[in-house]
């Protein structure tokens, strides 16, 4: 089980071709307190740098941006009723999606924990 | 050179080491270093306010003394630059005001007070330059323009506000809403209005600059105020129902449009003793006998997403060109959901009337809400 972190502030962590999907802490301090969460539905295939969700948080919208291909094969439903889940526990509790990777050669584009520390600074 | 916006080009209200001290994260707004939100988070701060007692820092906000023979002299002038009925206020109290452009737009929101031999005026921190070279403009000589700017100004707000500021000066709590008063606090000259910008009780204070800190602290000291920063006073205002200048109201919109009629006394009303005089008058005269074509009003989207400025309104579910649009939308969290006001057609400004919010290429329900969301507590 290996975790890896987009540009894009998520995480993805990898066991076999399927994965778990969510935002960073560092992206949810950034979005201050989260209100409203938009996901999309079970058995959604989605390409790398497609829209696969928007987060509002009190201060603006921020849109989700799929980090690689995949297809969604689980959406965390509780975060619709809860979407402060994703202030409190974003790297945990409050995944987003578990998706099927299309193409797992594709996470070498990706970082691990301390390329993204050195990104976050 | 490029024009680089770093923060050091900002400018600094008397409270910046406080509100560093405070925690607060501190953020550009018209010009100014200020705080957006302090530790406790915007949604804390926000149900703080409604519940307990909150501190704002406005010192950004322009603050301006009109002087001349008399305040009847001054208020005659003031008149030819807003259609509000200056010359009636009486001595210690406050009114809401309006500049209106040629073509009855609004330049500006703003608050006047009669304080005896003068005119005193709170001005929008963006709208503040060409607001005093406005008045500069049309009113000197004969009225002297000053700005005030060796003053903080400081809005406290919520039901704790009275006993929080009477604990330190008591006669603030026999003013009423929309008073002002000359108050002294620990040898402190401080001028106060009963208002604000929260729907909920409370004053709005302009202490000298040296003294501001001192006199913030002795605010913050007090049981239940803690310090909100501009997150919270942004979702405070919307639920209750205030405009905000350059979002709801803007040179474009005229003060029938904008549900701001209520403003324009009866005396400056077409058949008013002073009826019109001021800029615009018969674009707003004929906007009040024929009604705008469009109105602001309070919108409510259903379900949980928030329809911010700029969303598209539509009458119909599909197809169709846009009845209106959201000006100024986010999370009420005294609501407990998401809230919104913009403009619709005149005909669809009923309230309980839905309409549908087109959000990221969905339309998606929105209804016609009364304002202000939440009820205001005003001590009239």
């Amino acid at each position: 089980m290996t975790t890896y972190y987009s540009e894009d502030h998520e995480w993805i962590t990898v066991e076999g071709d399927t994965a778990t999907l969510g935002i960073t802490k560092h992206a949810a301090d950034q979005l201050g307190e989260v209100v409203f969460i938009e996901q999309q539905d079970s058995g959604e295939e989605f390409e790398k740098g497609g829209e696969i969700g928007v987060i509002e948080s009190v201060k603006a919208a921020s849109e989700i941006y799929a980090p690689l291909d995949g297809e969604i094969t689980e959406v965390n439903e509780d975060l619709a009723d809860n979407p402060s889940a994703l202030n409190e526990d974003p790297e945990g509790a409050a995944w987003i999606y578990k998706i099927k990777l299309s193409d797992s050669s594709q996470l070498e584009d990706l970082m691990d924990l301390d390329g993204y520390k050195a990104l976050i600074g | 050179m490029s024009a680089d916006t770093t923060s050091s080009d900002l400018k600094k209200t008397p409270l910046f080491d406080l509100h560093q001290e405070l925690g607060g994260k501190m953020v550009p707004f018209a010009g100014y270093a200020m705080p957006v939100q302090y530790p406790m988070g915007i949604m804390g701060e926000h149900s703080h306010t409604r519940t307990r007692t909150g501190l704002f820092d406005v010192s950004h906000m322009g603050q301006v003394i009109l002087t001349g023979d008399s305040y009847e002299a001054v208020a005659r002038a003031f008149e030819t630059l807003v259609p509000m009925d200056v010359l009636g206020l009486k001595e210690g109290r406050q009114r809401y005001g309006l500049f209106t452009n040629d073509a009855g737009g609004i330049e500006d929101d703003l608050m006047f007070a009669n304080r005896g031999d003068h005119l005193f005026v709170v001005v929008n921190a963006a709208c503040k330059d060409a607001d005093i070279a406005r008045m500069k403009a049309a009113l000197e000589p004969a009225v002297t323009v000053t700005p005030v700017t060796d003053r903080a100004l400081v809005a406290l707000q919520g039901p704790g506000a009275e006993a929080a500021l009477a604990a330190l000066t008591p006669a603030a709590r026999d003013m009423s809403f929309m008073d002002v008063a000359t108050l002294d606090l620990d040898g402190v000259e401080i001028w106060v209005s009963r208002s604000g910008y929260t729907g909920e009780d409370g004053y709005e204070i302009s202490i000298p600059e040296a003294h501001a800190e001192t006199v913030v602290r002795k605010l913050l000291a007090q049981d239940g105020v803690a310090p909100i920063g501009l997150g919270a006073r942004d979702s405070l205002r919307l639920e209750g129902g205030m405009c905000l200048y350059g979002h709801d109201i803007d040179a474009t919109t005229g003060p029938i449009a904008a549900s701001l009629g209520w403003a324009i006394q009866k005396v400056r009303r077409p058949n008013g003793d002073r009826a019109g005089g001021f800029p615009g008058a018969a674009a707003v005269f004929a906007e009040i006998e024929a009604g705008a074509s469009q109105r602001r009003v309070g919108l409510k989207p259903e379900g949980r997403a928030p329809m911010r400025e700029g969303v598209l309104l539509f009458k119909e579910a599909e197809g169709g060109e846009p009845i209106g649009r959201v000006t100024s939308g986010g999370f009420g969290p005294t609501v407990g959901g998401p809230v919104a006001m913009g403009y619709v057609s005149a005909d669809l400004s009923q309230v309980g009337t839905t309409l549908f919010g087109e959000l990221r290429g969905k339309r998606q329900p929105i209804t016609v809400h009364a304002l202000p969301f939440v009820a205001a507590n005003f001590k009239r």
